[in-house]
């Protein structure tokens, strides 16, 4: 036994140097191996007469844990400077950039007009749809604006026959003419869409972008007209209060009409939406005339309702601050990726418009 | 129609302030667009007259001008008019004023080293006219008020209204004053109605021809003998200014007053040089004559012209003729008073290009009862300041006008506008503004004034009502908060869903005009029929595009020239295959152009290639929801593409339609648009070829189904010829078994040393799994077995030793 004792102090001496782990795994063998020092003191046991025996074996076990336990933190002990040195070596400059990535973005444009068909959707608004090539005569001559109509002054148009019969819509109205003769009243519908006049210079673009607004059953009065365009303000601009006023016009196509204008007032050179003195014309609407409903077969004693129309980038400029409509469609890069969203950002009823 | 608040109190008694009338009329419908100070910013122009004027020193087209100012000292003006002679009168503005026209205030300044106080005006830089020849002339009359100012002092502004085209009884004083006191605002003066007292007939004989679509139907005129046409009163003058008109002579003056005031548009011929008579008639093809404008023009057949026995005088309601002119010596004036079909004035004038006031008035609808009216002011004031003999009125008409009656029935008031207005407050308003009124039994019987063209039903009355009450008036309703139909269909859905996805996937999105530069869509227009616009706004935008490629192309090379390298982009949108309504496609077009990962100390830099955008195109058709195991793609698309560098995608083998073209753009084109970037690859989606897919995120989804058995992976290494796909290879596999088979990949493709030239090497690996069991080796030997003998019995490949 003293023999061990021994051996345990030698090894309690070599396990203070500083060891690799292969050379304690070579202790551990010489110890606990076949043959090993330890083990072979286990041999002896039942050499042992019997009165010693039991001594024996308990000293035995209690050196063999002893030991096995040193070896353990030893060995413990020499992975955790491994992986010390490992990190002290593996440090890098967490500032070198990350992998490169692109980002892309929606046009102020295709946002507005999820904004709008948001807000239009919470009052049961469906959206339709028209070609970007009308007939002269769902631009025009249905929505009571016949041939030598003053009015037709007011839009420069863009043919594409001599004749003047195929023209790019200048409106969004006639996508009213295309719904009430494709389905049966009510209706009530938004056209968000691409239209053209021929007319450009700061202020005018020969393509923008407008939607029309369609609401027409039994009852519908100028009340609900101007509640549904109250809410839209409202939720558009994101405020819970907004000036609006509604000022007689003329459209050929509704009667009676109206434009709309909301008070602003200007504060350090940025347009403030809502209060203030000043008033905006924002869009035209009014009770769609009995002769357009006649035109598409609906009876005007029966049903009535009225109609809207606004400028969509107009509606993007005065709400994201953006002062030139030429830009929207000059695709220059620097620009798209500053006044674009993005794409996760979709407008919803129940996450809002904007963030 | 620009308007002055004392001009309306000749026609409206009130006792209300000028900002209560811009608020009022805006209410009615008339719509303030500009308010003007006039005087304020004029008073400080003056009368003056060069004294003696000298050549400039140091230029040879200016001079230097003594003028006076009515001061005791001539001011020193530098003065480049060609008229700016000794002894004229003019008029003076000192420095410190600011001329109307450009806003620039005057200071006193050197001009080629001379210092000049102040300058001579002409006419257009005081906004009296477009005239910008020479500075302004005035009469010797002026004599007498050197030094005084030009502009008489006047306290009403100068208001701008924007009239609607439904309003030509508004492009008069007098329609104003009536809509604004039936709205409240003060009492419409009764029209003094003056009468030429006259026993002489009118000599000139007058015809309206009886032809078919007769443009004129009531031609009114008056003889007025020996008359002195001068320059205006002062009154009348001031009159003219106070609206920004600028006064002619007495007679022009007196008729433009009497249309302001009116909307009376009224013609004064030179008597003496009419031939025998007038004739009301429809021009023939070819006849010419040159008109108050100076300019000639050729007339086609049919337009409404007041002729001589001569030839044309003048093109009825719209313009007159050099021919028939009243100048300042004329003695006997012929007075034209008459009504012009609306639609015959806007045909003549819109074939010959003309725009004037008198057809502004004509095209929208003139009073056709105020003919006598017309000639009755405008003849007596001739004779109050011209003096002569006034002939009794005659008329010539061919048809009678006809009142419009119209049944009105009170309660659709409420019916369309939401709120009530009293019985009594309904008749006030119409009463006021012109409107008789019978009571019938369940309706009342109007009979609408006759300057109201715009009035022809029911729903008109309505309009006049809630307009005149007050649009204020109309009650909020809120929106109920209530869906029955979906917001989006299908398809909408679907161009949502592309859109923000192609934006997720790195590209900015873009709209850019739905026309292009026909140089530039030629190049992508393949076999589709181009669509020219007739009248394009410039040669740059001249047809429909039948790509988005063309205008991408065009912004892409901008943002190039601006050093951006690495670009994505993308528009979705439509394009065009004919001029018909409905002949457009929705497509979804996406650009890139040079490298990815430039510059990047990471990862290493490569140009952007075919295999990107086909990922991109991919990606987003599985994210809609195709499966892609079903794609089919090969390699036919449209020119503009590199031909051995793009693919055509079909969402199934035999589908009809093709679903999507990617590829790199054709090397010829990049080279004759001049792009200067190291590649360019683009992508098309075609909206409304894709079939909408089956299952919605509505639907219930397949059951989930997973084998938790274990699954091995083979490698296969084929060789095969060089024109053989990689899809056939995929194919075959796919085809073996396909419960066992689950993922094939291709993860090397090697041509070169150890195969043969004509040939190619691709590696392929294959999962296989079990739902039912673990494979075991014999099991997986004879898939190992049927894959090899599949692949080469397909598509000729020999399985790599």
């Amino acid at each position: 036994m003293s023999d061990l004792k021994k051996i345990k102090d030698e090894i309690l001496l070599k396990l203070k140097s500083k060891l690799k782990l292969s050379e304690v795994n070579q202790i551990k063998s010489d110890l606990f191996g076949k043959n090993g020092l330890v083990s072979s003191q286990f041999k002896k046991i039942g050499t042992i007469a019997e009165t010693e025996r039991k001594k024996f074996a308990s000293e035995l076990n209690v050196i063999k844990d002893e030991l096995q336990d040193l070896i353990n933190l030893k060995i413990q002990e020499i992975e955790n400077e491994e992986i010390r040195e490992k990190l002290q070596k593996e440090k890098i400059d967490i500032t070198l950039p990350e992998r490169p990535f692109v980002r892309g973005k929606i046009h102020p444009v295709s946002q507005t007009i999820d904004e709008i068909s948001s807000i239009f959707s919470e009052i049961g608004f469906s959206v339709e749809e028209g070609p970007d090539v009308e007939s002269e005569y769902n631009n025009f001559t249905a929505l009571n604006t016949p041939e030598n109509h003053p009015a037709r002054d007011m839009h420069d148009t863009f043919y594409l026959d001599e004749k003047k019969e195929k023209l790019l819509r200048t409106h969004t109205s006639p996508v009213q003419i295309r719904t009430m003769l494709k389905d049966k009243p009510p209706f009530k519908i938004i056209a968000p869409g691409r239209t053209y006049r021929s007319d450009s210079d700061q202020t005018h673009a020969p393509m923008f972008h407008q939607v029309e607004g369609l609401h027409i059953d039994k009852d519908i009065n100028m009340g609900h007209l101007k509640g549904c365009l109250n809410y839209f303000i409202k939720e558009f601009f994101e405020l819970d209060k907004i000036k609006m006023r509604f000022r007689p016009s003329h459209f050929p196509f509704t009667e009676p009409s109206a434009e709309v204008d909301i008070g602003y007032e200007m504060k350090d050179g940025k347009i403030v939406i809502g209060e203030g003195n000043q008033w905006l014309e924002i869009l035209g609407c009014g009770m769609v005339h009995p002769n357009v409903l006649r035109n598409v077969k609906v009876d005007p004693v029966k049903f009535q309702g009225y109609a809207f129309g606004m400028g969509i980038d107009r509606l993007a400029m005065l709400k994201y601050g953006i002062n030139d409509l030429r830009a929207f469609f000059d695709c220059d890069y620097r620009w798209l990726n500053h006044f674009g969203f993005d794409p996760l950002d979709v407008p919803t009823n129940y996450r809002g418009l904007s963030r | 129609m620009k308007i002055t608040f004392d001009w309306l109190k000749d026609h409206l008694k009130t006792n209300l302030k000028e900002k209560n009338l811009l608020e009022q009329l805006t209410n009615v419908g008339l719509e303030v667009e500009g308010v003007q100070n006039l005087s304020s910013d004029k008073e400080l122009f003056k009368v003056a007259k060069i004294i003696k004027t000298i050549k400039h020193p140091n230029a040879d087209r200016l001079k230097v001008c003594d003028v006076d100012v009515g001061e005791k000292e001539f001011k020193k003006v530098v003065c480049g008019a060609a008229n700016a002679v000794e002894g004229l009168i003019t008029v003076y503005a000192p420095p410190g004023s600011i001329v109307p026209k450009n806003k620039t205030k005057l200071v006193v300044a050197k001009i080629r080293g001379v210092t000049s106080y102040g300058m001579l005006c002409s006419e257009s830089e005081l906004n009296l006219s477009d005239e910008s020849d020479g500075i302004i002339e005035l009469s010797s009359e002026y004599k007498k008020i050197i030094g005084k100012n030009y502009f008489s002092k006047s306290k009403s502004n100068l208001i701008d209204l924007s009239i609607t085209p439904n309003r030509p009884d508004c492009l008069g004083i007098r329609g104003i004053a009536r809509d604004l006191a039936a709205s409240g605002f003060g009492k419409l003066i009764d029209f003094k109605k003056k009468k030429i007292k006259s026993n002489n007939i009118q000599p000139l004989k007058v015809k309206i021809k009886k032809e078919k679509n007769q443009g004129c139907s009531i031609f009114g005129s008056c003889l007025i003998t020996d008359v002195k046409n001068t320059e205006s009163p002062q009154w009348l003058k001031n009159k003219l200014i106070s609206i920004g008109q600028k006064p002619i002579s007495a007679i022009v003056d007196i008729t433009n007053y009497v249309m302001f005031d009116l909307n009376r548009p009224l013609h004064a011929y030179d008597a003496d040089k009419i031939e025998k008579g007038i004739i009301v008639r429809n021009s023939k093809s070819g006849e010419k004559f040159t008109a108050l404008d100076n300019k000639d023009y050729k007339l086609e057949d049919g337009m409404c012209v007041i002729s001589d026995h001569k030839g044309v005088l003048g093109l009825g309601g719209i313009i007159g003729g050099t021919r028939s002119g009243t100048e300042l010596d004329t003695k006997n004036i012929l007075l034209e008073s008459a009504y012009f079909k609306p639609g015959s004035i806007r045909t003549t004038a819109k074939k010959l290009n003309l725009d004037t006031d008198a057809k502004f008035r004509f095209e929208r609808g003139i009073d056709p009862l105020s003919i006598e009216d017309g000639l009755n002011n405008a003849a007596i004031l001739i004779k109050e300041i011209c003096g002569g003999k006034i002939s009794k009125i005659d008329i010539q008409k061919i048809e009678t006008h006809k009142t419009k009656i119209i049944k009105f029935d009170i309660n659709l008031v409420e019916k369309i506008v939401g709120f009530k207005i009293s019985t009594k407050e309904i008749f006030k308003i119409l009463e006021n503004l012109g409107f008789k009124f019978k009571k019938k039994k369940n309706f009342f019987e109007l009979t609408v004034p006759s300057w109201r063209p715009d009035i022809t039903q029911e729903i008109d009355i309505v309009e006049e009502l809630v307009r005149i009450s007050g649009y204020d008036k109309i009650r909020i309703i809120d929106p109920i908060k209530e869906r029955k139909k979906s917001t989006l269909n299908k398809s909408q859905k679907l161009f949502h869903f592309l859109q923000r996805s192609i934006a997720s996937k790195g590209y900015l999105e873009a709209i850019t005009w739905s026309f292009t530069d026909s140089n530039y869509n030629n190049y992508f227009r393949d076999t589709k029929k181009e669509i020219k616009i007739v009248n394009p706004i410039s040669k740059e935008l001249d047809v429909l595009r039948n790509s988005i490629f063309s205008n991408l192309i065009i912004y892409m090379n901008k943002n190039l020239d601006r050093g951006f390298k690495d670009l994505s982009i993308y528009e979705i949108g439509p394009i065009f295959s004919g001029s018909k309504p409905g002949e457009q496609n929705t497509v979804v077009c996406g650009l890139s152009s040079g490298k990815k990962s430039r510059l990047s100390w990471i990862e290493k830099e490569r140009n952007v290639d075919v295999f990107d955008v086909k990922k991109d195109v991919v990606q987003t058709l599985i994210e809609v929801g195709y499966k892609s195991e079903e794609f089919f793609i090969d390699n036919k698309t449209p020119n503009y593409y590199h031909p051995g560098k793009s693919g055509r995608l079909f969402l199934k083998k035999n589908a009809d339609l093709v679903a999507a073209y990617f590829g790199e753009i054709h090397p010829n084109i990049t080279k004759k648009i001049d792009m200067k970037t190291e590649s360019l690859v683009g992508f098309e989606i075609f909206l409304d070829n894709l079939k909408l897919p089956a299952k919605t995120l509505n639907d219930q989804k397949n059951k989930f189904n997973v084998s938790d058995y274990q699954k091995s992976e083979r490698d296969f290494a084929f060789v095969i010829n060089k024109d053989v796909n990689a899809q056939d290879l995929i194919n075959a596999i796919a085809s073996v078994n396909q419960n066992l088979i689950s993922n094939i990949r291709v993860f090397d493709v090697y041509e070169g040393d150890n195969i043969p030239k004509s040939q190619k090497s691709i590696a392929i690996s294959v999962t296989i799994q079990s739902t039912e069991k673990t494979l075991n080796d014999n099991d997986l030997e004879n898939i190992n077995k049927l894959i090899i003998e599949t692949v080469e019995n397909k598509t000729g490949a020999k399985i790599r030793s």
